[in-house]
């Protein structure tokens, strides 16, 4: 589902000098439907720069990255816009909305962009608050003005109410209590069991035991300083 | 699948100044394309020639029309092309009073896009009004009130609906959110955002504020004199820019 | 300064031949305004000086010239532009509506039907219809050349939704051939049916300097909406002069007790009624004791 190969990414940073970092070098890996892979390193080594350019955030200087049968490196816009729709999912560590939005409508969106009717969208967005503890009394309201971990929930709520065969979690645990981390696991497998390939990052290392069936050594991939 | 417009070549010089060059891109049906840049950028003048309010030297505007497939927006005639503007095609400009009548009440101002293609039934005309002003959140009860006792943010609104109102499937927008409070801005933003979803409708948005394309746009184009120097998914940009100066115009941006 | 120091009919023969062209173009396209170079004439804007070129350049000398303002012959601008005739063509005038073959009109059409040897002159303030809501000449002009005529109907909607109805009640616009939007001058829109004649309309707007037509038998239609209809409806009483029903009436406040009366703008209209021996409320001895009575409650017998 998700096939990595000789991936390469370095920033020129034309401000400064035209200092040109590399970052990666040579990065692979493969995942298969149902799997899931869990990126390690230590704090810098790349594992979110891998991340990102599996969702086509960032250019890859050289590679590909196939998602499916599409090559995000490669791919146009509109391509990837539809496989981030359908096939791709991402949750990042920071909620990015449209302020004064309801906290109902930005996790139902998803839905609504993949043609769900309003009603079907909203039951949905419901099931999944709910199970993530986030109180109705907050439904109606911006998640903007929530806490930290409320927000990442809400943000998790978003990230799974849409089933992607592809899914990139960025420390979808952090700062949740111990209840709220177990259903976030048990939101993690039941997507496995669906059959989606995830790709992870974790930094609670109890969780990644438990959901990662392998992990994948970002530092392994750091340039070779010329 | 056809694009809904095609621009190959776009040039437009005022004498020896550089208005835009060689212009080129692709929107698809369903996408938002945000042009950003600073001001004198170009992104005025790329807007003004594609909605066909300023004739440039050179180049192609194919838009997909609904009654004979692609056609060059300026090679058709202008009764034509006055035509697709009341019809498929919308144009909503940052100052609502250039795109209001400030004298016509909101419903007449809803109205007028619908009478200008022949409805002539006053009862229906008020419904759609009704329904539109509705969509755009302003309450029906100020149907009869003139736009100058709107504040900005409705006024805008009011724009919007009076566009939208014939169903249009490409939205050129200036500025949109343009001299509205950040508050207000936010609730334009959602309420386009909704709009662009379920009408399933093209746009073309040009502005430079960098936070509303982030949430508005699929794609953005980087100009800087005149020229067209990245292009990408709106996000890639933002967050991997590649030119030097898209690098100086993110990292420019405050952070709140 | 003897009468023979003007031309026939005050312009010269060239001014005059410029003007005929304006007209014959404007009767080649019904309702389309035609610019011409309007002249300084003796009076100022706003009196008829549009009207007043275009009579000067249909008149000859056979011609027999009748003036109405409002409807009525005896009025301050209906005398002076007759008697300025009067004493540059030295044409025949009347005040019979039959035997004009010219009649200068500001803000009416007579009531008794024209016939195909008589001509029409409107005098015209402001001959843009489209001008109220769109301030732009280049944009009316362009308005019309490519028949976008949306906005006409905004002013109606607006009519609407602010009284209920189309209060439009006059220069109510009309489209004429099925094609130019025209604005009919100021008369009401009781007359607009009228408009529809055997006669030939000429409109003439000096200070907005454009001429329009209406040639004879053309179809002139009033806008509207489905659901709320053209209605040419007048004040729902009979002259108090001649008893005439049909006819479109000026209201006369009769004292400061609130009395008044309805009457015929057409004064020849309602002259000629009563020569014939009709009678309205005021003019039979009955009616017009119960007139006074009413509207004048203190006082018991009719004035002295």
């Amino acid at each position: 589902m998700i096939h990595v190969e000789d991936l390469r990414k370095s920033f020129t940073l034309h401000n400064q000098g035209a200092a040109v970092i590399p970052v990666i070098e040579g990065a692979g890996f493969v995942l298969a439907p149902g799997e899931c892979v869990a990126l390690t390193g230590e704090s810098g080594a790349g594992k979110s720069t891998v991340m990102r350019i599996l969702y086509g955030n960032y250019l890859a200087q050289g590679g590909s990255v196939w998602i499916g049968e599409v090559d995000i490196t490669q791919a146009e816009p509109r391509d990837i816009l539809q496989l981030r729709r359908e096939v791709l999912g991402y949750v990042s560590q920071f909620l990015r909305v449209v302020p004064r939005v309801p906290t109902l409508d930005v996790v139902s969106e998803p839905l609504l962009n993949v043609g769900w009717g309003e009603a079907d969208a909203q039951a949905r967005a419901r099931e999944l608050l709910e199970r993530l503890r986030i109180p109705e009394r907050l439904w109606s309201l911006s998640p903007t003005t929530f806490s930290g971990g409320e927000q990442q929930r809400v943000n998790i709520a978003r990230g799974f109410a849409h089933f992607y065969p592809a899914l990139l979690l960025d420390e979808p645990t952090a700062s949740l209590d111990a209840t709220n981390r177990e259903t976030v696991l048990t939101l993690i497998e039941e997507a496995k069991a669906e059959g989606a390939a995830i790709v992870g990052i974790f930094h609670d290392q109890e969780a990644r035991a438990r959901v990662a069936d392998r992990e994948v050594d970002v530092s392994t991939f750091a340039p070779v300083a010329a | 699948m056809t694009p809904l417009l095609a621009v190959r070549d776009l040039n437009k010089t005022y004498g020896r100044h550089v208005g835009c060059a060689d212009v080129s891109f692709t929107l698809w049906p369903g996408e938002v394309l945000g042009i950003v840049g600073e001001s004198g950028s170009g992104k005025s003048t790329l807007l003004n020639c594609l909605a066909g309010h300023l004739p440039p030297d050179t180049g192609e505007v194919v838009f997909d029309t609904r009654a004979d497939g692609p056609r060059d927006v300026l090679r058709m005639s202008e009764p034509e092309r006055r035509m697709l503007g009341r019809t498929d095609w919308a144009f909503v400009h940052q100052n609502p009073r250039d795109g209001l009548r400030m004298r016509v009440s909101a419903g007449g101002n809803v109205g007028e896009r619908l009478m200008a293609v022949g409805a002539r039934h006053y009862g229906e005309i008020r419904d759609q009004a009704l329904d539109w002003l509705d969509r755009v959140e302003i309450a029906g009860t100020r149907i009869d009130d003139r736009p100058a006792a709107f504040s900005g943010g409705m006024q805008q609104r009011l724009q919007i609906a009076r566009n939208l109102v014939t169903g249009p499937r490409l939205i050129f927008m200036d500025e949109p959110t343009g001299g509205l409070d950040v508050s207000v801005q936010a609730r334009l933003l959602d309420l386009l955002r909704g709009l662009v979803r379920q009408m399933g409708l093209s746009a073309i948005v040009v502005t430079h504020d960098l936070a509303v394309v982030r949430l508005l746009a699929d794609r953005l184009m980087v100009m800087k004199d005149g020229h067209v120097i990245e292009t990408g998914l709106t996000d890639q940009v933002l967050d991997d820019p590649q030119a030097p100066y898209t690098q100086l115009l993110v990292s420019s941006v405050l952070q709140v | 300064m003897t009468d023979q120091a003007y031309n026939f009919a005050y312009l010269d023969e060239q001014t005059k031949r410029m003007i005929r062209r304006a007209i014959l173009k404007g009767v080649a396209v019904p309702g389309y305004q035609v610019p011409f170079a309007s002249r300084e004439m003796p009076m100022p804007y706003g009196w008829g000086t549009g009207g007043v070129q275009v009579t000067s350049a249909c008149l000859t000398p056979d011609d027999t010239l009748k003036v109405i303002d409002q409807g009525a012959d005896d009025t301050t601008n209906a005398v002076s532009i007759r008697k300025f005739f009067e004493k540059t063509a030295e044409v025949d005038v009347t005040e019979k509506t039959a035997e004009a073959t010219v009649i200068q009109t500001r803000h009416r059409i007579p009531e008794t039907p024209l016939t195909d040897d008589q001509i029409l002159v409107y005098q015209v303030p402001i001959p843009e219809p489209l001008r109220f809501l769109e301030p732009s000449e280049v944009e009316t002009r362009k308005m019309h050349s490519l028949e976008e005529y949306g906005l006409m109907y905004v002013k109606l909607y607006e009519d609407i939704s602010r009284h209920g109805e189309i209060a439009t009640a006059y220069a109510y616009p009309v489209k004429v051939q099925d094609r130019y939007v025209m604005d009919p001058s100021p008369i009401p829109k009781f007359d607009n049916p009228k408009l529809e004649s055997a006669a030939l309309q000429l409109f003439g707007a000096g200070r907005e300097q454009r001429i329009y037509a209406i040639p004879p038998h053309t179809k002139v239609v009033s806008l509207d909406f489905e659901d709320h209809p053209f209605d040419p409806s007048k004040a729902p009483h009979a002259c108090a002069l001649c008893g005439a029903e049909g006819s479109y009436l000026d209201e006369v406040i009769t004292d400061d007790q609130g009395g008044r009366m309805f009457v015929c703008s057409d004064t020849d209209y309602c002259a000629s009624r009563r020569a014939a021996g009709h009678v309205g409320a005021m003019t039979s001895i009955e009616g017009a004791t119960r007139m006074l009575r009413s509207a004048s409650p203190d006082q018991t017998e009719p004035a002295q």
